[in-house]
């Protein structure tokens, strides 16, 4: 199990309804600003890659509101879903990210976000004991287990033949200032 | 749903419509990311804040935040944010620079801000090189690092900005690690509640110059002491800390500058009497 | 004994000796009287205990210069008086009075072939110990310009009563003793009686004009170095900017005092610094940038003696070229200088109108000579320029900062104001203020900086105009003065000279100026320095005629009026 102290406690329904909408919102956000970086740097592909994403994440968090009825899940977010040190498990590591990501890597990251929030709910699953709040965190765990799978299809998918070579720029770097 | 409710801000009130170019995978992405987290925190409408820079890969925030900004020249966003906020104390006024701007060419007035003690807040995104002019060394780099202008490495000292910002007067010293969002955001929210001279160095590596730097996440960990108001204390610590110290360090109790402005004044005819005959 | 229409008077002495204090009292006590005066100062290189002399020349109507040489001289001591040989010129008709105990005359004093007169005035100090030799020579000066003896009364015991009545009856003591001492001489020239006039009138040195003329402009914020000779303008500006809400800020240095006001500025605050050319020279980029971001400033020079350190006590005018052609890039920007010391208070009130008006760095040249000089003025007029900048409360979205049009003045965000967020930028940018490296854009921009100022209409300010004929003088600055007395001397011997004397320097005004020069034949430029800097500033940007002189010449020896007369009369004869 991995180490959750990071994390936001949740001891309602409402808590988790919250926390789950905003691990998705974090997503969308995410994903649309690495699109921006590679639109800004030239490299549409994966500019296109990390769009769809976002909008994959859009419709979690369309779901995850359609489920929660009439709470506000995003007013209850500003008050519950806070991470101490590190980002909400879906937010993709800006660290991992270079111009010349292939989109194997990219969706690397994704399967990492993916990864990390499940184990999140499994955390969380085996840590509540108000019976609806586990029911939600089961529900949860197995949509994440379907994204994960996702992803690994995609990654299998889009797979670079062996022997490809790294791609580079043999462009030296522009002095701006 | 109350209408008349006031909708506390998010992170993206402040951010800008304009996409950053910075490199992907560059640390001032998270900082920008930090830094909006904490304007929404601290709930001030974007136009009471003022985002000042010099000239780097790091002065480039400003424009991509929604506040007032001045992207100055470098080396001098410090004395640009004194002016502005002697004269709008009513203004947030924050200063972003990187280790160049901040400590080579805008050393003295690092020295001076931390000395006069005005409410400002200094955030230094600091990536040990001069990413903007293509890889040169800066005051902060290591001595044996290989760079074309200093062919097997510059062989001088880093010095250490933190020990420098405590002795010059500083009356709140911390150091952040871009990766970690959310505590580097809460550390923001401290230094700009904090009153005086607020001073966060944020080690945010350069993607681009310093591929070796993905490591810094590794070896960041928390302040093994707790923050201390006592200079002396700070110093020892900061002295024999091994650069990757993260958490508020200092937290002083200095009495900041405030100069009044803009309070009653005199008829101008009065100032004309000395000269009378 | 003649009328003059003025008299010189010089006090020298050194290591103590108060001949400034006295030169300033002389002053005091004759525009009490109701006489005009300007006094100047000249010292060696000591803080403290060096050789000075103070020079005055007194009239009943206002003086923007010295004369050419100098009726009396009273010498405390001749200790390095060597020094003010050029300085301090005398003739025959000189009335020197020396102590016996002050050290050899100085060989300039006999070659003047002046007339010296012994008094002991060591002697005198010694045997009534609190009586102090520069009240001795006050008395003597002031009985010799026919001052009333009531006017020294009533000025030493009100300067000196805080201090006491012991003193005060000492310094009264001294002064008639010196007045004693001189009964039976007489100066061959004699003051005119002073009018007594309806206007109201001040005695005031150029920098105290500068800070209040900027404060009367709308100045509120100060960041500034100290440097000589610029330090009194921000002496005065530190006390009183408090009394109009305003503040002043001592910066660490040059770099800091540019990027402050700049940042004051922003925040909606019309903001001034004051340097001379060390400085100046340091604040060049900065200044680029206030010129690049449209952000208003107020930068006085007061020039000293250069290049590089200098001479910081002397005067010169050879920051011209830097003031106009120092910013990297096209970056035009006003520069205006100010022609006398009354003409200071109106000159900086200008600059910060036209700063805040064209939202643009405004220099204003001053120098030391006009900068440290003190003179009775006629109290200036209030003029009606008041910094107005031209502010937005409502904005498009986005909110363009730098859009083109009109007059080419944009409304500017002041922070604060909902809407009206943006990121002013030194970087080339675009209408909104985004950074670009897009031709259009970069033209675009270009052109509206420079449209901006050339529109404008600069009115009357931009020159002082005088006379008629087809002999100019083009001069700038405190030669002014000097030039306007050389003409109407010249006048006397039926020579009609024009004067033309620009107080916009930048951006040029052709159209203007060609209008000035109709008709004129023979141009005389005379300045401060010793490469012509202004001559060929109006070479580049004019058309001059054919025939044209330049009298140029560095510091520290000011160009007089006899030295202009001269090279008119050239002229005439030619």
């Amino acid at each position: 199990m991995t180490d959750q102290s990071d994390a936001p406690k949740v001891s309602s329904l409402a808590d988790l309804f919250a926390v789950a909408y905003q691990i998705e919102v974090d997503a969308v956000e995410r994903y649309t600003m690495l699109a921006g970086q590679m639109e800004s740097h030239n490299n549409p592909e994966l500019a296109a890659v990390f769009r769809d994403l976002a909008r994959a994440e859009g419709i979690h968090a369309g779901e995850i509101r359609r489920w929660a009825g009439d709470m506000d899940v995003a007013a209850h977010a500003q008050q519950v879903a806070k991470w101490k040190k590190n980002e909400s498990p879906e937010s993709a590591d800006l660290d991992a990210v270079h111009y010349l990501m292939t989109r194997s890597e990219a969706l690397q990251m994704a399967l990492a976000g993916e990864e990390r929030a499940l184990a999140y709910f499994r955390h969380v699953l085996a840590s509540v004991t108000d019976p609806a709040v586990k029911e939600l965190a089961k529900r949860l765990v197995e949509e994440e287990t379907e994204h994960v799978e996702l992803c690994q299809r995609l990654i299998r998918k889009y797979q670079e033949p062996a022997g490809k070579p790294a791609p580079d720029d043999p462009d030296p770097a522009i002095s701006q200032g | 749903m109350n209408a008349e409710l006031k909708v506390a801000h998010k992170a993206s009130d402040y951010k800008s419509d304009i996409a950053p170019i910075w490199c992907p995978g560059c640390g001032d992405y998270h900082v920008l990311l930090s830094l909006t987290r904490a304007l929404a925190e601290l709930g001030l409408p974007p136009e009471q804040i003022a985002v000042i820079s010099g000239i780097g890969c790091s002065s480039r925030i400003p424009a991509y935040t929604n506040c007032y900004g001045f992207h100055g020249v470098h080396g001098r966003a410090l004395p640009l944010a004194t002016g502005l906020k002697v004269v709008r104390p009513d203004q947030t006024v924050i200063v972003t620079s990187g280790d160049g701007d901040g400590y080579s060419i805008g050393g003295n007035h690092f020295l001076h801000a931390c000395r006069r003690n005005l409410d400002l807040t200094l955030i230094v995104m600091d990536n040990h090189i001069y990413g903007m002019t293509k890889g040169q060394p800066s005051p902060t780099t290591e001595p044996d690092f290989d760079t074309a202008l200093t062919p097997g490495g510059s062989g001088l000292r880093p010095f250490n900005p933190l020990v420098i910002a405590l002795a010059s007067g500083a009356n709140f010293v911390a150091r952040a690690f871009s990766g970690n969002v959310s505590e580097t955001a809460s550390i923001i929210v401290d230094a700009i509640r904090h009153p005086g001279f607020s001073f966060v160095e944020v080690l945010s590596p350069c993607v681009t110059f310093r591929p070796d730097q993905k490591a810094w996440k590794n070896q960041v960990h928390p302040a093994p002491v707790a923050a201390t108001d006592d200079p002396a204390r700070a110093a020892r610590h900061l002295m024999s800390d091994d650069g990757f110290n993260v958490g508020v360090l200092y937290r002083g109790d200095r009495q900041p500058y405030r100069p009044s402005f803009g309070g009653t004044t005199c008829d101008l005819a009065e100032l004309e009497k000395e000269f009378e005959i | 004994m003649a009328q003059a229409s003025s008299v010189s008077v010089a006090f020298l002495g050194s290591g103590g000796a108060g001949v400034i204090t006295t030169g300033g009292l002389l002053l005091e006590a004759a525009c009490s009287a109701g006489w005009y005066g300007l006094l100047t100062r000249s010292v060696g290189p000591q803080i403290r205990g060096g050789e000075a002399a103070a020079m005055l020349r007194l009239a009943a109507h206002p003086l923007d210069c010295h004369a050419d040489h100098f009726d009396l001289l009273i010498a405390v001591d001749w200790l390095n008086a060597q020094r003010f040989a050029l300085e301090i010129s005398l003739g025959p008709h000189t009335l020197v009075i020396s102590d016996p105990r002050g050290g050899e005359v100085p060989d300039f004093v006999a070659a003047a072939g002046a007339r010296v007169i012994e008094i002991p005035m060591k002697e005198m100090t010694k045997a009534t110990p609190e009586w102090r030799a520069n009240m001795i020579a006050l008395g003597a000066a002031a009985r010799l310009l026919g001052m009333r003896e009531g006017v020294m009364q009533e000025l030493i015991t009100r300067r000196f009563g805080a201090k006491g009545t012991t003193v005060v009856q000492a310094n009264l003591g001294a002064a008639q003793a010196g007045a004693k001492a001189v009964a039976n001489l007489e100066l061959p020239v004699r003051l005119p009686a002073p009018q007594a006039g309806p206007t109201k009138r001040w005695r005031i040195t150029g920098n105290e004009a500068i800070g209040l003329g900027a404060v009367r402009g709308g100045v509120r914020f100060a960041a500034a170095y100290p440097i000589t000779p610029a330090s009194e303008i921000l002496e005065w500006l530190a006390p009183n900017l408090p009394r109009v809400g305003g503040v002043l800020v001592q910066a660490e240095d040059e770099l800091a005092s540019i990027n402050m006001i700049i940042g004051g500025s922003y925040g909606g605050a019309p903001a001034l610094t004051a340097t001379s050319g060390p400085g100046l020279s340091l604040m060049i980029e900065g200044i680029g940038l206030a010129a690049a971001a449209e952000v208003p400033i107020v930068v006085v020079d007061v020039m000293r003696g250069g290049p590089s350190t200098g001479i910081p006590t002397k005067s010169e005018q050879a920051d011209l070229n830097i003031a106009v052609y120092g910013l990297h890039g096209d970056a035009p920007h006003i520069v205006v200088a100010p022609q006398s010391v009354s003409d200071c208070l109106f000159t900086a009130q200008w600059a910060t109108y036209l700063a805040e008006a064209l939202q643009v760095p405004a220099l204003v040249l001053s120098d030391q000579f006009l900068g440290q000089a003190q003179a009775a003025i006629e109290r200036p007029a209030d003029a009606a320029f008041v910094g107005q900048r031209l502010t937005a409360s409502e904005f498009a979205v986005p909110y363009q900062r730098y859009a083109l049009g009109g007059t080419d003045v944009s409304p500017m965000a002041i922070p604060g104001t909902r809407g009206g967020q943006y990121t002013a930028d030194g970087l080339t940018h675009t209408e909104r203020g985004t950074p670009t490296s897009a031709a259009t854009e970069h033209r675009a921009q270009l052109d509206k900086r420079d449209n901006k100022l050339k529109r404008f209409d600069y009115g009357d300010h931009w020159a002082t105009l005088q006379g008629r004929g087809k002999v100019a003088v083009l001069t700038w600055g405190s030669l002014t003065g000097a030039a306007q007395e050389a003409i109407s001397i010249a006048r006397a011997d039926g020579l009609e000279v024009r004067l033309i004397a620009p107080r916009l320097l930048s951006p040029a005004r052709p159209e203007q100026m060609a209008a000035a020069l109709a008709g004129v034949q023979r141009l005389l430029v005379i300045e401060q320095t010793h490469s012509a800097q202004f001559y060929r500033y109006l070479r580049a940007h004019y058309q001059l005629p054919s025939n044209t002189r330049v009298l140029h010449g560095a510091g520290p020896l000011p160009i007089r009026p006899g030295d202009i007369h001269r090279e008119l009369l050239a002229e005439k004869a030619a």
